[in-house]
């Protein structure tokens, strides 16, 4: 339901900035094109760039990295502004896709940005010349304490025949095969074939389990009590956890996948300036807040994050976890293309059994 | 000469978006990456998975073919018996649904069938058991039933009302009853109809893709998501279109069929 409510205000937004492109449009400065995750922005804040800048923005959404690569690299759809995950980061540097950033156009970025951010951002952008880090956090489960009565501690309880047809699985390649290499203790960006096989069979054997694969909807399903179980980015929990009190967030002690999305500027880009501009008034404290309170997605803006009123959320575990207190964190790293092809081979043999 | 203009639109729209594309599929199914003449795209059909999910693609869109045909007759031929405007109206209503887009009302059916959603909320409410079809092939294939089932009813309601009553009526001069009339003169000369039908029924069932993925929860993989995930995941658009190719086969078959049967073009007149 939200998402055809949130469907619809996407198409509200997108005439209401058509019909004020006609009223504007001797005073416009042009336009920029973002693209960025679905429901990963408080579309106020795009209406305020517009006003202050004069720049228009033509705003576009894709549901996982994997969806986003193929329309960036074909070219034919040219993008200013692009939001993708670390590992797809690395991947586009490695693929030559991206442009470096100036960052002496964008003041806040540097100055706003918590510097342990850059550092993490560094193991798939080395140097941090690409991308400015916009939401980070971690991947978990998000529980039903009515339907869950045993304390959530590890993966092994997706695996559990007591919650058949209760459990909510990722339905994207890395995060699916993430959970299942960290169940039987390997890392997540392995490339051993025999670790693969054996993360495979795990993933064919909680198949019968899993209710549904899915990706956003995670969220509203939980929300609704139609499942017990969910694989879910942190971002999210809060925001489920405000809808339906009844359910909560933890980080397996296996440990699980630390993430950051971050701005990049694709090499096609027909408006790097415009897109600086963007990239930069969205490092603004007050932006970055709007945009925290709205998606509830972990800011690594220093200056949101000691603006925030509610204490409870500005000390929480789940939106700014103390990452020091968890085993066997990682990060996605680009896999080459043939470590790519193994995993989808892989996901579609777990996909047809 | 005049007649040569009024198709110029009609010709540059089909070079455009029919030809052009499926010359793109071509030349995509038979290269690999390096641009070189491969025939392996096409021969993937035959891996377990892709075989797998095409045989089920056959089977779930059979079983919709079938339930279509078997709902769709019968209404069909009470359509035909109503005078003018009662008929037009249910035509009307028959047809009212797909004014709405078609991923929203499939996204509708998901609310519907949920575990929580309003069929089981009214049937808990009632007291009888939960209906637990969500995320199964059962309701891919309610799916596809719901989806495509006007295709069905229009071809035969218009085969069917373009039955001369004359001839029926020959029939019953002749000392046929009711069951003789339908089985030797109604139904062989619907036939046209009931092909039609069921090739714009079978076709877009053997290739959807949304369906599987909203109403099975993404559990059953038909080749339809297997084509998409190749083109918009995998980014391996030669394998997508090698597959797209062999799916082809299968349509054109059908079409072939339906050609043959429907040589004078009476369906088509919808």
């Amino acid at each position: 339901m939200k998402k055809i409510f949130s469907l619809l205000l996407c198409g509200c937004l997108v005439t209401s900035s058509l019909t004020g492109c006609s009223s504007k449009a001797e005073t416009s400065n042009g336009v920029v094109y973002v693209y960025n995750w679905g429901e990963y922005i408080d579309p106020q804040t795009l209406d305020m760039f517009e006003e202050e800048t004069g720049i228009k923005v033509i705003y576009d959404e894709f549901e996982t990295n994997e969806g986003m690569y193929p329309k960036v690299e074909a070219g034919s759809s040219a993008y200013d502004v692009i939001c993708p995950s670390d590992y797809m980061i690395n991947k586009m540097i490695a693929n030559d896709l991206l442009q470096e950033l100036n960052f002496d156009n964008m003041p806040n970025a540097k100055a706003n940005i918590g510097a342990q951010y850059y550092e993490q951002a560094q193991s798939f952008d080395p140097g941090n010349k690409y991308c400015v880090p916009y939401c980070w956090g971690t991947v978990g489960i998000l529980y039903n304490k009515t339907m869950v009565e045993e304390p959530v501690t590890s993966w092994s309880i997706l695996w559990d025949e007591k919650y058949a047809d209760n459990i909510l699985m990722q339905d994207s390649v890395r995060d699916a095969f993430m959970v299942a290499l960290k169940l039987n203790g390997y890392s997540m960006n392995t490339l051993d074939e025999n670790e693969l096989q054996v993360a495979k069979n795990s993933l064919i054997e909680q198949k019968p389990l899993v209710q549904a694969y899915v990706v956003d909807q995670v969220r509203d399903k939980m929300i609704g009590g139609e499942a017990a179980l969910g694989v879910i980015y942190s971002g999210e929990a809060i925001y489920t956890q405000r809808e339906n009190p009844d359910l909560e967030y933890v980080i397996p002690d296996e440990g699980t996948n630390v993430w950051i999305d971050g701005w990049v500027i694709p090499k096609n880009a027909p408006n790097k300036e415009n897109a600086e501009k963007f990239i930069d008034f969205m490092c603004r404290g007050d932006i970055a807040l709007m945009n925290f309170e709205y998606i509830t997605y972990s800011t690594p803006n220093t200056v949101a994050q000691e603006q925030i009123e509610d204490e409870d959320i500005k000390n929480s575990e789940i939106a700014f976890p103390d990452l020091s207190k968890y085993n066997d964190l990682e990060a996605f790293i680009y896999l080459g293309e043939d470590g790519d092809e193994m995993y989808n081979n892989l996901w579609k043999e777990v996909m047809s059994n | 000469m005049n007649k040569k203009l009024l198709s110029a639109p009609f010709i540059f729209w089909s070079v455009l978006f029919i030809l052009v594309p499926l010359c793109m599929v071509f030349y995509y199914g038979l290269t690999d990456k390096t641009g070189a003449f491969t025939l392996n795209n096409i021969l993937a059909i035959a891996t377990q998975e892709h075989s797998k999910a095409l045989w089920e693609s056959i089977k779930l869109s059979l079983i919709s073919t079938v339930i279509c045909f078997l709902l769709a007759y019968p209404l069909a031929m009470i359509l035909s018996h109503m005078n003018t405007n009662k008929n037009s109206f249910i035509v009307l209503i028959f047809i009212l649904p797909m004014w709405m887009n078609f991923l929203l009302r499939t996204l509708a059916w998901q609310t519907l069938l949920e575990k929580t959603g309003v069929i089981n909320s009214v049937l808990s409410f009632l007291h009888l058991p939960a209906l637990n079809i969500i995320n199964t092939p059962y309701a891919i294939v309610l799916g596809m039933v719901y989806n495509f089932l006007p295709f069905m009813v229009l071809p035969i309601y218009n085969v069917l009302v373009k039955i001369d009553v004359n001839v029926i009526n020959a029939a019953r001069d002749l000392g046929a009853n009711s069951f003789q009339t339908f089985l030797k003169i109604i139904f062989p000369l619907s036939i046209p109809g009931v092909i039609s039908g069921i090739t714009m029924v079978f076709v877009p069932a053997l290739t959807t893709f949304v369906i599987s993925k909203i109403l099975g929860g993404s559990k059953i993989l038909l080749i339809g998501n297997v084509i998409e995930q190749e083109f918009t995941q995998t980014g391996n658009w030669h394998l997508g279109s090698g597959l797209s190719i062999v799916l082809m086969l299968f349509i054109i078959f059908n079409m072939v069929i339906s050609a043959v049967t429907d040589k004078d073009g009476e369906v088509n007149a919808l």
